[in-house]
């Protein structure tokens, strides 16, 4: 036993009780680790910086040159001056939009079930397996099944190849994400809230309804428009439903009539279109797309931090 | 000086349920054969147990002794537990509370209850008042207005929060907190609180003022508390369970049982089992 007993201190003077306090062995471990885990998070940043400030290098001549018309040009993935991602801006925000209005209702409405309805049974559980399995599927496989079900089968509804069948697919590849997200916030609600609200003679509906879904409102908006930053950076899908990848034309088509009928793209698809083709001109436009890409997904996961403060003021 | 007013107003209160209630002699609550497993462990067996009106009922005995669980039979707080399950009866005034139709929300209407760490909505004061009356169907806000004060006078905490109904419940100190829950459960005028260890959070002030709190409130409600204090049952109830663990000595797991239920001045002076004798005085437990 390196440490004193009690007894032996007795015959200690100030002194020696002074550098017996100070002068103790540096806890050279700890610091070890500490600097271990600070040179893994430096090295991190350092890789987010790099692929930043290569962007911005690359993309500089467009930047620089013609950022307007580059925000305000339509995909054309045969002329470097003349491309431009306003179509993809657009398909972008249209796709979120139809994810957050289904995908969001759907996957928070199954989480409720799941956590208060559902119970332990064997089925219950077996559903709660099968929808984190689902999570891990690739996005590929997604694209697949929108273009079998809401390209091909439900082609009278979707139009087929339209804004329509790919926001479908992004939300069905959410939809797992949501789920477990908005379960996990759920789960986390104390059970004494529920109990509180039950003992005053709340029903169960009312209890979710007036408590448990509040309290947890916080956790499962954060999870959910993450989800959809998710659904924004996808390009596989949106590929095999029909994202249009070379040359959009929407001509005189209104908006409700390119959402319904007209192809469409996105940013994902776009930057996919732009970095197939060859030369210094197309590495530029590919860059600043990306970085277009990047400032987007930076804007809806500030929108997630901005909701989930102001909810979390109501109490 | 307490205990003089206390008493009198006890006496008013039998005396005015005496006048104008016929059924006074019939018990709240009276189980029989009751037994609570929690999967296929048996938490609790053979309680039977006979509460009376306008009474508080102390439930005392050691951790594990199925007091809590047998508790929470009498508002069918169990339910919520997927793997408890009830056998033998539970009649709340002669009707069976496990009943094929009784809807257990609307027993919970009626049995209110406190919990053992204070549980306030995160929300306002007034919210947290306001949210049974309003599931009744209340909806005037000068009536809930008045449901909220008359409350929380009752829990004494009108004077503290009077000025602040608004701001979150929180923000009120752990005591205050219970006699919220206290007030909550009083807002939707139930026949009987239940309370489980309602002052095991709570410092000896704040204790004594939930004490206090239960002799003004005992004429209008029947209480029943769980406890691991002797001295809080002994100084708060009319009635006092004395419950106990007893191993199976096969299975060596523990089962909870009733020893005894009598007057809690019988029960700490001269209580009828040599295991209740040894629990009250600090033998055991």
């Amino acid at each position: 036993m390196a440490l004193a007993t009690p007894a032996s201190h007795g015959a200690t003077t100030a002194a020696s009780l002074t550098t017996q306090l100070t002068g103790a062995k540096r806890d050279i471990r700890g610091r070890a680790v500490e600097a271990v885990l600070l040179a893994t998070l430096a090295l991190s940043l350092l890789i987010l910086v790099a692929l930043v400030v290569n962007l911005v290098q690359r993309s500089w001549p467009v930047l620089s040159g013609r950022l307007g018309d580059f925000l305000s040009s339509g995909l054309d993935a045969s002329n470097a001056t003349e491309a431009g991602v306003w179509q993809a801006i657009r398909g972008t925000l249209t796709l979120a939009v139809i994810v957050a209005i289904v995908a969001f209702p759907l996957g928070i409405a199954c989480a409720v079930f799941l956590e208060e309805y559902a119970g332990k049974s064997f089925f219950a559980r077996l559903i709660r397996i099968n929808v984190r399995n689902l999570a891990g599927v690739p996005s590929i496989v997604y694209g697949i099944l929108g273009l079998t079900i809401f390209v091909k089968f439900a082609d009278g509804i979707t139009g087929g190849r339209t804004v329509i069948s790919g926001g479908l697919a992004l939300a069905v590849l959410v939809l797992p994400v949501v789920i477990i997200t908005a379960s996990e916030a759920l789960r986390a609600v104390p059970q004494s809230i529920r109990e509180g609200a039950y003992g005053v003679g709340a029903t169960k509906w009312e209890t979710v309804r007036s408590h448990v879904l509040p309290s947890a409102a916080p956790g499962i908006l954060t999870g959910t428009v993450l989800a959809l930053s998710r659904a924004a950076g996808e390009a596989a899908p949106l590929l095999l439903v029909g994202g249009i990848t070379g040359l959009l034309r929407t001509g005189d088509q209104g908006l409700w009539e390119q959402i319904t009928k007209g192809g469409f793209t996105s940013m994902p698809v776009a930057i996919f279109s732009y970095a197939r083709q060859t030369g210094a001109d197309f590495q530029a436009v590919t860059g600043a797309a990306s970085l277009i890409l990047l400032i987007l997904v930076i804007l809806i996961n500030a929108l997630a931090i901005w909701l989930r403060n102001r909810f979390e003021k109501q109490w | 000086m307490m205990d003089t007013r206390v008493t009198v107003k006890t006496q008013d209160g039998v005396e005015g349920m005496d006048a104008n209630n016929a059924t006074e002699a019939a018990p709240v609550f009276r189980t029989r054969d009751l037994a609570v497993y929690y999967g296929d462990f048996r938490a609790v067996r053979d309680v039977d147990i006979e509460i009376r009106g306008q009474d508080i009922t102390a439930f005392i005995g050691p951790s594990g002794c199925g007091k809590s669980t047998v508790l929470r039979c009498f508002d069918r707080m169990n339910d919520l537990i997927p793997s408890a399950r009830v056998e033998g009866t539970v009649e709340y005034h002669g009707i069976d509370l496990y009943g094929k139709d009784v809807d257990a929300v609307e027993v919970r209407r009626r049995v209110g209850m406190v919990f053992q760490k204070p549980n306030p909505f995160p929300k306002s004061i007034y919210d947290n008042l306001a949210f049974g009356p309003r599931l009744n169907g209340i909806k005037k806000k000068a009536e809930l207005d008045e449901i909220v004060e008359s409350s929380l006078k009752r829990a004494a905490l009108w004077d503290e929060v009077k000025d602040r109904l608004k701001a979150s419940a929180m923000g009120l100190s752990g005591g205050q907190q219970q006699r919220l829950c206290i007030a909550r459960c009083i807002a939707v005028k139930p026949d009987v609180i239940l309370m489980d260890e309602p002052c095991s959070a709570l410092d000896p002030i704040a204790t004594a003022r939930i004490e206090d709190l239960m002799q003004e409130i005992k004429q209008d409600f029947t209480i029943i508390i769980v406890t691991h204090n002797m001295q809080q049952a002994a100084r708060v109830s009319d009635r006092t369970a004395f419950f106990t663990t007893e191993v199976n000595p096969e299975s060596d797991r523990r089962t909870g049982v009733l020893v005894e239920f009598d007057d809690t001045q019988k029960i700490f002076s001269n209580p009828g089992d040599d295991r209740t004798e040894a629990y009250v005085t600090g033998r055991f437990g």
